[in-house]
């Protein structure tokens, strides 16, 4: 079944009775060539691209819940490519390229909006770090614009820029940037994955992970056992676990980040707006809510929930920086559970395990890297070679210390990112 | 300030397995764990707090010291 406005509106007038489901339920077979455990959003294009780009169509997603029911429909839906260090800019580089195709190519709307996405600066020595910021996006090949106090002032002259803590002094803006339909991601990549011929099963909790004789054979379900050649780990939030069925202990902690979301408002907030030094970003949903976070509650958890500390620090930022949304009433607030590496950034590699392949570490960045994340995990698994995106997020680059990718500066240590 | 595996600090030659072990990785768990806490705005004692990561019930705390001692022991 394809989209297209002919189909919508002969559905339309005939009272949508012509709709079929976007994925089919199959019971898991006995065997497949691959395996990924986990049908989150980089679980799902990671399926995709194995099936597209790899021929590999003999191949099951397993998730234990439901299709895109974890962090990929848990985030505040920022896509960007704004990063600085090589390893990483190549990667957020090609994933915002994907973006920008995705919905043609999945033939699904995922809402992807480039409205433009502002990081506020409020000293002259971060005016000089995002200036060199914005050189190594533009060396990449993304865009990437220095705004004065009155850029910003003309973009969003709702800022109170004259508060003493942080009067702002310009932004850095990044025009490509913008939001995307979460969970339409998840549900596209799932439609496109099912449709070339890979099995999404779901309900299906992956309780042990087989190995003989350093080589993975497959895994134990809950809904019985399934041989594979090769076995891709996808369950950011989860990774720890997961792993530890293989032997493993994985250099990560998991933290909880919270997000609220207000009542539906009249569009008042038309780009992405980033203020780092108070912890907040906001962005406006087509259907009118304010969305916006801040900062881990920094203690491990996997709760899905935060408390209340740091929804008052978030309050408070977001009243410094936007005295107009005061009045504005919160609807809802969640936490996701944040795979947080020592570095800050993502791991997408082999383990010691033959065929056991590992996609963790997203920190809270995890959304925007969906189909980069998914494109280079399948060219692993595939070829068992790193994608030369994705090259840097080795897995022991922290045992060695060598092209550790510190995107913040604070040191490649827990705790600090 | 994260897993308490930090007060277990290896012998300087433990060697590189040791240490990325006791830097970087983690065990993780879902559920009952150990982790410290520094009192900042207090006294600015180091603690060991027990505490599910699942449900955010705290089971108990001690001082790290008194903890880091038992560990020796």
């Amino acid at each position: 079944m394809r989209f297209s406005a002919l189909k919508i509106l002969r559905e339309g007038l005939s009272g949508n009775r012509g709709w079929t489901p976007h994925w089919r339920d199959p019971a898991p077979k006995a065997e497949y060539d691959a395996v990924i455990i986990g049908g989150g959003g980089h679980g799902l294009s990671t399926a995709y691209y194995l099936a597209k780009n790899h021929g590999m169509t003999n191949i099951a997603v397993l998730e234990k819940g439901y299709l895109g029911g974890g962090n990929v429909g848990r985030n505040t839906t920022i896509v960007r490519a704004n990063y600085f260090l090589p390893g990483n800019s190549e990667f957020y580089s090609h994933s915002l390229k994907l973006w920008e195709g995705l919905e043609e190519d999945l033939n699904y709307n995922v809402m992807h909006s480039q409205r433009g996405l502002i990081n506020l600066f409020h000293s002259d020595g971060q005016r000089d770090a995002f200036a060199r910021r914005g050189n190594a996006m533009i060396n990449q090949g993304d865009d990437a614009v220095l705004l004065d106090r009155e850029g910003v002032r003309r973009m969003l002259p709702y800022l109170d820029f004259e508060q003493g803590r942080f009067p702002i002094h310009g932004g850095l803006y990044h025009p490509r940037g913008g939001t995307a339909r979460h969970d339409a991601v998840a549900w596209g990549y799932a439609r496109g994955a099912d449709s070339r011929g890979v099995d999404l099963i779901q309900n299906c909790e992956v309780t042990g992970i087989d190995i003989e004789g350093g080589r993975v054979t497959g895994v134990q379900t809950s809904r019985g056992p399934i041989r594979a050649k090769k076995v891709g780990i996808v369950v950011a939030g989860r990774s720890g676990q997961v792993a530890a069925m293989a032997g493993m202990r994985l250099p990560i902690e998991s933290h909880v980040l919270q997000a609220f979301v207000t009542e539906g408002l009249k569009p008042v907030i038309d780009h992405v707006v980033s203020f780092g030094m108070g912890h907040f970003y906001i962005s406006q949903s087509d259907k009118g809510g304010l969305v916006f976070g801040g900062d881990l509650d920094f203690y491990a958890s996997y709760a899905q929930r935060g408390n209340l500390p740091m929804v008052e620090h978030v309050m408070e930022a977001g009243m410094t920086l936007m005295p107009m949304i005061g009045k504005a009433k919160v609807l809802r607030s969640w936490g996701g559970i944040m795979d947080m590496t020592p570095d800050g950034s993502p791991i997408i590699d082999r383990t010691g395990v033959e065929g056991l392949y590992l996609d963790a570490g997203w920190c809270y960045g995890g959304f925007k890297a969906v189909p980069a994340s998914g494109w280079c995990m399948a060219h692993l698994m595939a070829t068992d070679r790193p994608h030369e995106a994705a090259a840097g997020f080795r897995l022991d680059r922290f045992r060695d210390g060598y092209g550790l990718m510190d995107e913040e500066g604070t040191g490649a240590q827990h705790n600090l990112h | 300030m994260g897993d308490a595996v930090l007060l277990d600090r290896p012998d300087p030659e433990a060697g590189e397995a040791a240490w990325d072990g006791y830097l970087h990785l983690r065990d993780n768990p879902a559920g009952v764990t150990r982790d410290l806490w520094h009192h900042e705005a207090g006294c600015g004692a180091w603690l060991v707090v027990t505490r599910n990561t699942v449900t955010h019930a705290v089971e108990g705390a001690e001082l790290a010291e008194a903890a880091a001692r038992e560990g020796q022991a």
